[in-house]
């Protein structure tokens, strides 16, 4: 390849340090303009990470105002605005894009031994695009507030002051963004897989990424002609969701979460596929019952598509629809309990090193799991009638998305930094932010459940007095749940200041990604890796904290197979 | 790759000489071309006629063998891979998910029923200056209260 | 400078100029930009579902709104709109043909006969649209009665002047950049401008051709049985359409609307006694009862108006979709006279084509659905 300049007469190290793709070319322009996919997967890392920064500070101000049963510091109206921006940031800017477009384009090619995603042109577009939604989307929080919740319900938001058709806008053009990442990957993974990866030799992250990719082609236009319709609704009064004209209300819910009950998938299969892989590597053992993982990851995509109905339980839909989405909700938990239970399985009798990446991950496992269950409570007609509309809910959602995606998420994090910046980072600190980050966060969200059950309904700036207790508990945990997140952001800035530098290999991965160089070249691979098992990890020996894990050869004197230590810095 | 340059120099008119391409032939090309036509002035003519609820059947059947007609030919998809096939056609499965579960609760409900149809703001000023119209317009509106809905 | 241009541009020796550097083969990238097509089709339809699914919704509660609010709808000019994206369609797999084959003459024809026929589509849809909009045949928000006099058609709709101004601009401007081109010399750009000339005159030819039918169908189609047959059977047909001519004098509407409104008052008595809609004005019949719902009855109860809101919308996106589409034919039939495809690369032909095909199909329902409802 004339683009990869022959660099073969350095010497390694040298020669590392020119080709890594953080380095490989300088100045701004080069970044701005790149089409390297693990570029673009960083500045969507940045990116992702300033929105989960702003939506984080809206959500502590949110438990700052429910410090007190009455208005301190917002005003009712505040109040919705600030709610409502809290979570349209969250999901539209942080969780749908975090570990896909963030994690996945730096992982997808890498994993699959390519060289870059299928479509380098549109990756770059996708991530401007999601640049420019996010614009709108401040544009929509500096001007007037927003106060619609970011569900834009009509007939509210058909009628009420706020800045609807710029943050729809904005919502419109973040979908298209996500519909490109999710192209790109389908394809990627389709057509550009080396010789010898067949779809049962990809990891586990792969599959999970294919099947949120499914989701964000399938639903997201949805999405995007349903914002289209309440824009026109706004300007042109269509009346389609409008009942002064003639139109259906719950037909709006019905389009919204035909996209947004998937888009709950999109948000945690990611996760799950970076639970799968630190679950495996992190215990040295080989993934207990591969295929039901991979196959349960498409399932939980195709049923989400069956399910959205029990969002709208209490919206007026007919008594048998509920029945029909009540039934389909519990098919989910199906695949869902075959991915907790296999990773329960995969740490049986394996080699658990308990590093930063393996506590987020069993963290993940403890909050999504109490997630999940409590979700039946809300698929279950007779329960979800009272529990609807309450704490109970908000607290439900919290477990899956920020115990599920969000820890996911870091866990991947953890996991891949070194590969991703060629840094080693603090085992110390990681872990006192896990900690952190678990007991802040049950703190903020179990007394939610014991909220919402007492009847306690979301989206209210006042409350009565004997909520207090409850809530101010909230509220403390949520301020230790920010401290762990700020833990975890510094030793990742302490990392980048004075970390030690990776090997390779540091944790003993046998997915692709680990046998190139932390950071990779800007090439990936210079031709097609050898294709090993991904779960496999019989001929990896560990060497020292400098070399990490090595592949031995199959005939090379077998290496005393002490105890692994667990790679500090 | 260098099986592709030899074999595409080899053929300039078959279907299969051109590597990967798969030129459709002319008369194909104008054959679906015309059938379309036919077809549509099919659906057109079709509408003139009465066949009450066969009506709206007999239109997207119509309309659906157009689609396959553009689809397998001009789309090519019957030179194409049968994963693309499987992707696109899948896509009809979400959006009959997507419409039957919608339409179904709507009709199931109840809740359409109790949506009247708003009397619009203009015509107001018209009707109740007429009684006699405005009780013309009630008898036929309860009548087809229940009818309309099943 | 970059890494765009070391990385996207820098071509291996082995590999030809328009491989991919990420690309093993041409196969191999004909068939990644083929899957991703197909997906974007496939997101395309979805995102048309939408749509669909309130347009059967609303259809399905109410039909026999449905049935009264298509008659407004002009179905020769759907036909006719029907046939040039068959034909475009057509010619755009023909384009793909000559592509395969290196035929650069008859790519840069097929793709000039695409967009023309796109134009002439667009012309003729702003015909329909311009007239309706007149009528106060407007989505659900603005809709207005259509038995209330004030709905007056006054020829030429002032809105298809704004609606023209674009076209009218591209007419003057690739008239002059083809002159230049020819005096320049430029052959290459020249079959860039000729075909754009022509595309930009296509419009108009779509124009004349919807006034022209708009004009000599509209009393059998477009001014909806109901409102002529009623003001028929009590003798105000002929003040109804002296109103119109009035109103092409300049006479302003409200006054129009005041008379008119006396007038229907002295005609209003006459309709409880006569003219349920007839069978053979609206086919409906059979479906109904005697004593079903008269046209202006239906019209009263509202409904209609969400008739045109879905029919803006899904012809509106389609329409959308034609412009867009016809941004990247410009883009192929530049790349086509530069002879940039060829047996081995011709992906970007085939994948517009795909998607050229696929705003042809959503036409394919649209056009019954909307415009063939009895």
């Amino acid at each position: 390849m004339s683009e990869i300049a022959d660099l073969s007469a350095l010497p390694q190290e040298e020669r590392e340090a020119r080709e890594n793709f953080l380095f490989n070319t300088k100045g701004f322009l080069s970044w701005a303009l790149t089409l390297d996919h693990k570029r673009i997967g960083l500045m969507y890392l940045v990116g992702v990470m300033s929105a989960f920064f702003i939506a984080g500070m809206l959500a502590l101000l949110i438990r700052l105002e429910l410090m007190t049963p009455t208005n301190t510091y917002l005003s009712n109206a505040q109040y919705n605005q600030v709610f409502t921006l809290h979570g349209a940031i969250m999901v539209f800017l942080f969780i749908i894009p975090s570990v896909p477009a963030a994690l996945g384009n730096f992982l997808v090619p890498v994993m699959l031994g390519a060289k870059d995603v299928a479509f380098p042109r549109l990756n770059l577009a996708s991530f401007y695009l999601w640049v420019s939604g996010a614009i709108f989307f401040l544009a929509a929080m500096l001007f007037t507030g927003l106060d619609t919740g970011w569900t834009f319900y009509t007939p509210y938001s058909t009628t009420t002051q706020g800045p609807v058709v710029a943050a729809t806008m904005g919502v419109f053009i973040l979908g298209f963004s996500s519909i490109f990442t999710g192209l790109n990957f389908i394809v990627t993974i389709n057509t550009m897989r080396p010789p010898g990866m067949e779809w049962f030799k990809m990891p586990l992250f792969l599959w999970a990424t294919y099947a949120t990719s499914i989701i964000q082609v399938l639903a997201t236009p949805v999405l995007g002609i349903t914002v289209l319709l309440l824009a026109a609704e706004r300007i042109l009064h269509i009346g389609i969701f409008d009942p002064a004209y003639n139109g259906d209300p719950v037909t709006y819910q019905h389009f919204f979460w035909f996209y947004s009950h998937p888009a709950v998938y999109i948000m945690i299969l990611p996760g799950m596929g970076i639970i799968s892989e630190l679950m495996s590597v992190h215990s040295h053992k080989s993934i207990f019952g591969y295929r039901f993982v991979a196959y349960s990851s498409v399932a939980i995509a195709l049923f989400g598509f069956l399910v959205w109905g029990h969002h709208m339980f209490t919206s007026g839909m007919a008594n048998v629809t509920t029945i029909i989405f009540s039934a389909l909700t519990f098919t989910v938990s199906i695949p869902s309990a075959i991915k907790v239970f296999n990773w329960l399985a995969t740490m049986y009798k394996g080699t658990v090193q308990l590093n930063t990446a393996m506590c987020y991950a069993l963290n993940f496992i403890f909050l999504f799991t109490i997630g999940g269950l409590t979700g039946l409570w809300l698929g279950a007609l007779s329960t979800d009638r009272p529990l609807h509309d309450t704490y109970f809910v908000v607290a439900h959602f919290h477990y899956v998305m920020v115990g599920g995606t969000l820890v996911g998420f870091l866990g991947g994090v953890f996991h891949w930094w070194p590969k991703m910046t060629g840094k080693m980072f603090s085992e110390t600190w990681g872990k006192v932010s896990c900690l952190l980050v678990f007991l802040g966060f049950n703190l903020t969200f179990l007394p939610q459940f014991v909220l919402g059950s007492r009847g306690m309904p979301r989206r209210y700036a006042q409350y009565v007095a004997e909520f207090q207790e409850l809530h101010q508990m909230s509220s403390y945990g949520a301020f230790l749940l920010g401290f762990g997140l700020f833990v975890a952001l510094g030793v990742f800035i302490h990392s980048l200041m004075a970390g030690k530098k990776a090997p390779p290999n540091p944790w003993g991965g046998a997915t692709l990604e680990w046998q190139c160089t932390s950071p990779p070249p800007y090439y990936n691979f210079l031709e097609p890796p050898t294709v090993n098992d991904p779960y496999n990890y019989k001929p990896l020996v560990y060497r020292d904290g400098d070399r990490g894990w090595e592949y031995v050869h199959p005939e090379a004197p077998k290496v005393p197979q002490a105890e692994p230590e667990p790679a500090q810095s | 790759m260098s099986e592709h340059a030899a074999s595409s120099d080899s053929n300039a008119s078959g279907g299969h000489g051109h590597g990967f391409a798969h030129p459709m032939p002319v008369w194909q090309l104008l054959a679906v071309f015309f059938a379309l036509i036919i077809l549509t002035i099919a659906t057109v003519y079709q509408a003139t006629l009465d066949l009450g609820s066969m009506e709206l059947v007999a239109s997207l059947v119509i309309a659906t063998i157009k689609a396959s007609l553009v689809i397998l030919f001009f789309m090519h998809m019957i030179h194409d891979k049968p994963l693309n096939a499987i992707f696109f056609l899948s896509s009809f499965i979400f959006v009959a998910l997507f419409l039957g579960f919608t339409l179904m609760d709507a009709h199931g409900s109840g809740y359409q029923d109790k949506i009247e149809l708003k009397v619009l703001d203009s015509q107001r000023a018209v009707a109740p200056a007429d009684p006699s119209a405005e009780a013309g317009n009630e008898a036929p509106s309860d009548g087809e209260g229940g009818g309309e809905i099943t | 400078m970059s890494k765009a241009a070391v990385h996207g541009d820098g071509h291996d020796h082995d590999h030809p100029p328009f491989l991919a550097h990420h690309f093993d083969d041409p196969e191999q990238q004909y068939d990644s930009g083929k899957l991703g097509m197909w997906l974007f089709l496939v997101t395309e339809i979805l995102f048309f579902s939408g749509m669909f699914c309130a347009y059967a919704l609303y259809r399905s509660i109410h039909p026999e709104v449905w049935t009264f609010a298509s008659q407004f709808l002009n179905s020769t000019l759907g036909a006719i709109n029907t046939g040039v994206l068959l034909f475009s369609s057509l010619t755009m797999a023909w384009g793909v043909r000559c592509a395969q084959m290196r035929q650069r003459t008859g790519l840069i024809v097929s793709l000039a006969a695409t967009l023309g026929c796109a134009s002439i589509f667009l012309g003729v849809k702003a015909i329909e649209y311009t007239h309706k909009w007149e009528l106060g045949l407007l989505p659900a928000g603005t809709y207005e009665s259509q038995f209330l006099p004030a709905a007056v058609h006054h020829g030429i709709s002032q809105w298809l002047y704004v609606l023209s101004a674009i076209p009218a601009v591209c007419v003057v401007g690739f008239g002059i950049w083809y002159a230049m081109t020819i005096v320049k010399g430029e052959k290459e750009n020249s079959e860039v401008a000729g075909p754009l000339l022509v595309t930009a005159l296509c419009y108009f030819v779509g124009v004349g051709l919807g006034l022209f039918l708009e004009s000599g169908g509209e009393h059998s189609e477009d001014h909806g049985p109901g409102v002529h047959s009623e003001q028929h059977t009590d003798g105000h047909g002929q003040e109804h359409s002296g109103d119109a001519h009035e109103g092409e004098e300049g006479e302003p509407g409200h006054n129009d609307a005041l008379e008119g409104k006396d007038g229907k008052h002295s005609v209003l008595p006459g309709d409880a006694k006569v003219v349920f809609v007839s069978t053979e004005a609206d086919g409906m019949a059979p479906a109904h009862k005697p004593g079903a719902a008269t046209d202006k009855e239906i019209d009263q109860r509202g409904g209609a108006g969400l008739f045109f809101s879905i029919y803006y919308c899904m012809t509106g996106v389609h329409a959308i979709h034609i412009i867009g589409g016809m941004i990247v034919l410009t883009w192929l039939l530049v790349r086509a006279t530069r002879d940039h495809f060829n047996e081995q690369y011709f992906g970007p032909v085939d994948y517009v084509g795909l998607y050229w095909h696929i705003v042809d199909l959503i036409w394919i329902y649209l056009f019954p659905l909307l415009y063939l409802i009895k």
